[in-house]
C-alpha cells in the first residue's frame, strides 16, 4: 500500500519511471542485499513460468533490452546490422556488468536470435548459468503437455541447482496462487483501461506493467490495486481520440515516447501485446494436483495467441486480433515492430488479412529501441487516427 | 572417372562437371518432372524443409517430396529469384525478412513455374518438421493460407544444452506416431508400413557412408573436393529427395569412386573452369552461400588457389560427422535423431566446437564467416562465433556479408577485397609462424 498522505496515479507512475530507467538495477540489487541467500533470475521476453523462479525463493526479473538510454558500445561488435536491436544491448548490459547481481538466466523459445544469444551467454558470460526454455510448438495436449512438464521440470533443477534447496510442490501452488492474482489484476487493469482510457493512459499502463516485471509479485499486486483505485477516481479529460489496438511489441521495446507519441497523435491504445508474460494464461492456473503438469497444461490450453506460437487451427490465424478489436472497442490497428524481427514481420501479413476480411483498418510501421525520432510515428498514427474517424462516420 | 562438358541454359560459359554432377543433374531433372506431372500421375506432394525432412517416412506414403529451399535454390542460380523477391515485397512482405520465404512466394504468385519450366503442384500436404530455424513455422503458415491443404506440425527441441535426452526423443516419437503419421496416412491413403521405413533407413545408412566418407575426403593434401561449393552438390541428393533411395546409394557409390580418383591422381577439386591447379589456401567456411552470384563467388576463391575442406552448409540438413547414421532397428526414434542433429539445431557452444574441431581435423588455415543477411538461424551470433574460433584455434578468421537468393546484397568488389585481405593475413600469419 501507498504511505503518502494524499497519493495520486502519478506518484506511483513515478517509481514505476524509476525502476524502468534505472539500467544498473539497483532495486534490484537492494532486494537481493536486503537478505543472505537471496536470488536473481534474468529472463528475456516474452514468457517465462515466473512461478518457478518465484517458489525458488528468487526475484524473476525481464531483461527488456537497454531502451534509447543505454549506449551500445560493445554489443554491435557481437552483432550484424541486419539483426535487431535487442541482443546486441542486452550483451551490452552484460559485458558492463550491469547484470553482475543476476544469477541465473533464462531465454524463452522466442525466435532464433535470443535462441542463439542463450550459446552465447554460456560462452560469454559462463560464472552466469543460462537456461534456454524450449517452448512446445505442438499444441496437441498429450504431446505438448508432458514436453512442457518435463522442460519445466529440468528448469526447477536448475533452478534448484541455483539455490541449493529443493522446491516444494506447495511452494509451487502458492507461487501459481499468487501469480493467478497478478494476472486478474492486470486483466483488470487492462479492462480499466479499455473502459476509460482517458484516465489510464497507454504510457502508464505500460510503465506499471513493466514494474511488475523488476518487483516482487507481491508488491506489484498491492501497486495494481492502488493504481486502479486511484485511476478509477482520477477525472483526467477524455479526449475525442481514435481507440485502437497495437501489436507487434512483445520482444525488443520500442522507446517510451514511441508509445506516447502514438498517444499524442490521437489514439487511445485499448489493447496491446506488450509484455505479455504478465497476461500469458487467459484464465486461472489451477492450484490443485502437480504443479508443473498445471502450468504446462495452462501454456499448451489456455495462453495467448502470439506471433512466435504456432497457430495449429488456420480458421483461428489472426481471431485474437480481430476479437480484441471487437471486444475493446478498437477501431484499427497500429503494427508496430521492430525492424528485422522475423516472428513479428512474418506473421503481420497474415494478421492483415484476417483485419481486412474483418474490415477493421490498419497501419504498420517499424522501430528500434533506440529510435529518436517520433515525427514519422506522429504523422502516420495522426493520419490514421483521423482517417478512421472518417470511416467511421464522425 | 570421365569429365563432361556441358552448356547449361542459364550459364553463360561452358562450364566442367564432374560426372557425378551430370548424374545429379538428371536424378534433380527427374525429381523435378515427377513433381510436375503430379496432378497428372495422381501421386500426392507432400511440402517439408531439407532441415529435418523426413524422406524415407514420406516414401512410405508412396508420396513426392518438395522442399520450397530448393526450389528458393534453384530460383537464384538461375536469377529469378530476385524478381521474385520483388515480387512478394511488392504483395506485403517486409524487406527484413528471410528471403528463401519471399523467393518461394514470389514464385507462387508469378504462377509457380518450377526449374524445369513446368508449374509446380499444390502440396497435399505441408509437414512443418520445425528443425533449427524459426522462420520455417511461419513460412509454412504463410503457405497454408494459400493452398488450404492440410498442415501437420514436427517440432523438435532445440539443442539448448548441447544434448539429446530420452524425453527429446520421446516428444518426437510421439508427434510422428499420434500426429504426422496419421496425417500422411489420411492424405496418401497409404496405410504405414515400418518394415518399409526400416528398408527405406537402411538404404539411407548406405549412402549416408560413403557421403560422410566423401566430405571427409577432404582431409588430403591436396584436397580432392570443395566441401562447400561442391559440397553443395555433394549434399543434393541426401539432404533433398532422395535420401532412402537406391539412386541416392548409386549416386554416393558412384561420387566416392570418382573422388578415390581424384585422391589418387593427386588432383584437386573440379572447378566450372576445370580442376584447381594448386591447393593454396585451405578454408573452414561457416553459413550459406550466395547463390545468385554462385559461380562469380566460389571463382573468388578457385582464382586464389583456396580450397574449402570443411563446412557448417553441408551440415544443415544432417550431420553424420559425429556418428550418426539412420538406423533400421530404430527407425521412428532414428528419424527423431536425425532431425535434432541438424546444425542450426546445434547450440552456439556446439557449433563453436564444430568449426574449431574442423580446422585442426582438416588442417585448414583459417575460417570464413559468409553471414547471410536472411538468416537469423545462421547469423546471429556469428561474430562471437568467429573470436571463439580464432581464440581456440590461433588461426585467423574472417566475415563477409552476402544474401543466400537476393541479389541486392551480393556486392562483389566488397566480398572480393575482403577475400584478398584475408588471404594476405593468412600469408602473413604463415610466415610468422615460419619465422618463430
Ligand atoms: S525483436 Fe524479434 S527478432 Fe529480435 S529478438 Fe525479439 S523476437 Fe527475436
Ligand atoms: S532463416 Fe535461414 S534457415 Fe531459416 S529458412 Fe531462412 S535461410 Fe533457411
Amino acid at each position: 500500500m501507498l504511505d503518502l498522505a494524499t497519493p495520486t496515479t502519478a506518484h506511483i507512475i513515478e517509481r514505476c519511471e524509476a525502476l524502468f530507467s534505472d539500467l544498473h538495477f539497483e532495486a534490484q540489487r537492494a532486494w537481493k542485499a536486503a537478505k543472505p541467500g537471496r536470488k536473481v533470475i534474468g529472463f528475456l521476453p516474452y514468457y517465462a513460468p515466473r512461478e518457478l523462479v518465484h517458489a525458488a525463493g528468487c526475484l524473476p526479473i525481464a531483461i527488456l533490452g537497454g531502451g534509447d538510454q543505454l549506449e551500445v558500445i560493445h554489443g554491435d561488435a557481437y552483432y550484424q546490422s541486419y539483426i535487431c536491436r535487442i541482443p546486441r544491448s542486452t550483451i551490452e548490459l552484460g559485458v558492463s556488468a550491469r547484470l553482475d547481481f543476476v544469477d541465473g538466466m533464462l531465454f524463452p523459445s522466442i525466435c532464433d536470435v535470443i535462441r542463439n544469444l542463450s550459446g552465447m551467454w554460456k560462452l560469454m558470460f559462463p560464472q552466469t548459468p543460462a537456461r534456454y526454455l524450449d517452448l512446445p510448438q505442438n499444441f496437441s495436449p498429450d504431446i505438448g503437455v508432458p514436453f512442457y512438464a518435463q522442460e519445466l521440470k529440468e528448469l526447477r533443477e536448475f533452478l534448484e541447482h541455483i539455490v541449493g534447496r529443493p522446491i516444494a510442490d506447495d511452494d509451487i501452488r502458492a507461487s501459481i496462487a499468487l501469480f493467478n492474482e497478478n494476472r486478474r489484476l492486470v486483466r483488470e487493469v487492462y479492462q480499466l483501461r479499455a473502459d476509460m482510457p482517458w484516465n489510464l493512459p497507454a504510457s502508464e499502463v505500460y510503465l506499471l506493467m513493466r514494474a511488475g516485471l523488476l518487483l516482487p509479485v507481491e508488491e506489484h499486486n498491492a501497486m495494481l490495486v492502488d493504481y486502479m483505485r486511484l485511476a478509477r477516481q482520477s477525472d483526467r479529460p477524455m479526449k475525442d481520440n481514435s481507440r485502437i489496438v497495437l501489436s507487434g511489441v512483445f520482444c525488443e521495446q520500442p522507446p517510451l515516447n514511441l508509445i506516447k507519441s502514438i498517444e499524442l497523435a490521437g489514439c487511445y491504445i485499448v489493447d496491446d501485446d506488450f509484455l505479455v508474460v504478465n497476461r500469458w494464461e487467459k484464465s486461472e492456473v489451477a492450484t490443485q494436483g502437480d504443479p508443473l503438469e498445471n502450468l504446462s497444461r495452462a501454456y499448451i490450453n489456455d495462453s495467448k495467441s502470439i506471433a512466435p506460437k504456432y497457430e495449429p487451427n488456420v480458421a483461428l490465424k489472426g481471431k485474437y486480433l480481430v476479437d480484441s478489436v471487437r471486444e475493446n472497442g478498437a477501431e484499427g490497428v497500429i503494427f508496430a515492430m521492430p525492424s528485422f524481427c522475423d516472428p513479428a514481420l512474418l506473421d503481420r501479413p497474415m494478421l492483415q488479412a484476417a483485419l481486412k476480411a474483418a474490415n477493421i483498418p490498419y497501419i504498420g510501421f517499424k522501430y528500434a529501441e533506440n529510435t529518436g525520432q517520433m515525427q514519422p510515428v506522429r504523422e502516420q498514427a495522426g493520419t490514421f487516427a483521423d482517417s478512421i474517424k472518417l470511416w467511421s462516420g464522425q | 572417372m570421365s569429365t563432361t562438358i556441358i552448356r547449361p541454359n542459364s550459364a553463360p560459359a561452358e562450364i566442367i562437371r564432374d560426372a557425378s554432377m551430370s548424374k545429379q543433374k538428371d536424378m534433380l531433372a527427374r525429381h523435378y518432372d515427377r513433381l510436375s506431372d503430379a496432378p497428372q500421375s495422381g501421386e500426392k506432394v507432400c511440402a517439408t524443409f531439407v532441415p529435418g525432412n523426413l524422406n524415407e517416412l514420406i516414401m512410405c506414403f508412396d508420396m513426392v517430396n518438395n522442399l520450397p529451399e530448393v526450389n528458393a535454390i534453384q530460383s537464384g542460380l538461375r536469377k529469378q529469384s530476385g524478381p521474385y523477391v520483388l515480387e512478394s515485397e511488392k504483395i506485403g512482405h517486409s524487406e527484413d525478412v528471410c528471403t528463401y520465404v519471399k523467393s518461394d512466394i514470389g514464385m507462387m504468385a508469378k504462377g509457380n513455374i518450377g526449374p524445369n519450366g513446368r508449374r509446380m503442384p499444390d502440396p497435399d500436404v505441408l509437414l512443418l518438421s520445425y528443425t533449427g530455424c524459426f522462420t520455417f513455422m511461419k513460412w509454412f503458415e504463410l503457405l497454408r493460407e494459400q493452398y488450404k491443404c492440410e498442415t501437420v506440425m514436427l517440432h523438435t527441441p532445440y539443442l539448448g544444452d548441447g544434448k539429446i535426452t530420452p524425453e527429446m526423443i520421446q516428444y518426437m516419437v510421439k508427434q510422428l506416431k499420434q500426429d504426422v503419421i496419421p496425417t500422411l496416412e489420411r492424405v496418401s491413403g497409404v496405410k504405414f508400413d515400418i518394415d518399409r521405413l526400416r528398408e527405406n533407413l537402411r538404404r539411407s545408412a548406405k549412402a549416408e557412408d560413403d557421403h560422410l566418407w566423401v566430405l571427409q575426403s577432404a582431409k588430403n593434401k591436396p584436397s580432392p573436393i570443395d566441401a562447400y561449393f561442391g559440397g553443395i552438390y555433394y549434399v543434393g541428393p541426401i539432404f533433398g529427395a532422395f535420401r532412402g533411395t537406391d539412386d541416392a546409394i548409386e549416386y554416393y557409390k558412384f561420387l566416392r569412386e570418382e573422388v578415390e580418383e581424384r585422391i589418387r591422381l593427386g588432383k584437386g577439386p573440379v572447378t566450372p573452369d576445370g580442376d584447381m591447379p594448386r591447393e593454396k589456401y585451405r578454408l573452414v567456411v561457416e553459413g550459406p552461400p550466395n547463390y545468385t552470384h554462385f559461380r562469380q563467388f566460389w571463382k573468388m576463391f578457385y582464382d586464389e588457389g583456396a580450397v574449402v575442406v570443411a563446412s557448417s552448409y553441408t551440415k544443415v540438413g544432417g550431420t553424420y560427422d559425429y556418428g550418426f547414421r539412420h538406423d533400421a532397428d530404430n527407425p521412428l526414434e532414428s528419424l527423431a535423431e536425425y532431425c535434432l542433429n541438424v546444425y542450426t539445431n546445434r547450440n552456439l557452444p556446439m557449433r563453436v566446437d564444430m568449426l574449431a574441431n574442423y580446422i585442426n581435423e582438416y588442417e585448414a588455415d583459417g575460417l570464413l564467416i559468409n553471414s547471410i543477411k536472411s538468416c537469423n538461424s545462421f547469423s546471429a551470433g556469428q561474430l562471437l562465433m568467429m573470436r571463439e574460433v580464432e581464440k581456440r584455434t590461433g588461426k585467423p578468421a574472417a566475415f563477409i556479408e552476402t544474401d543466400l537468393v537476393d541479389p541486392r546484397y551480393f556486392s562483389a568488389a566488397n566480398v572480393k577485397n575482403r577475400l584478398e585481405s584475408y588471404f594476405q593475413m593468412i600469408e602473413q600469419k604463415r610466415s610468422s609462424s615460419a619465422a618463430a
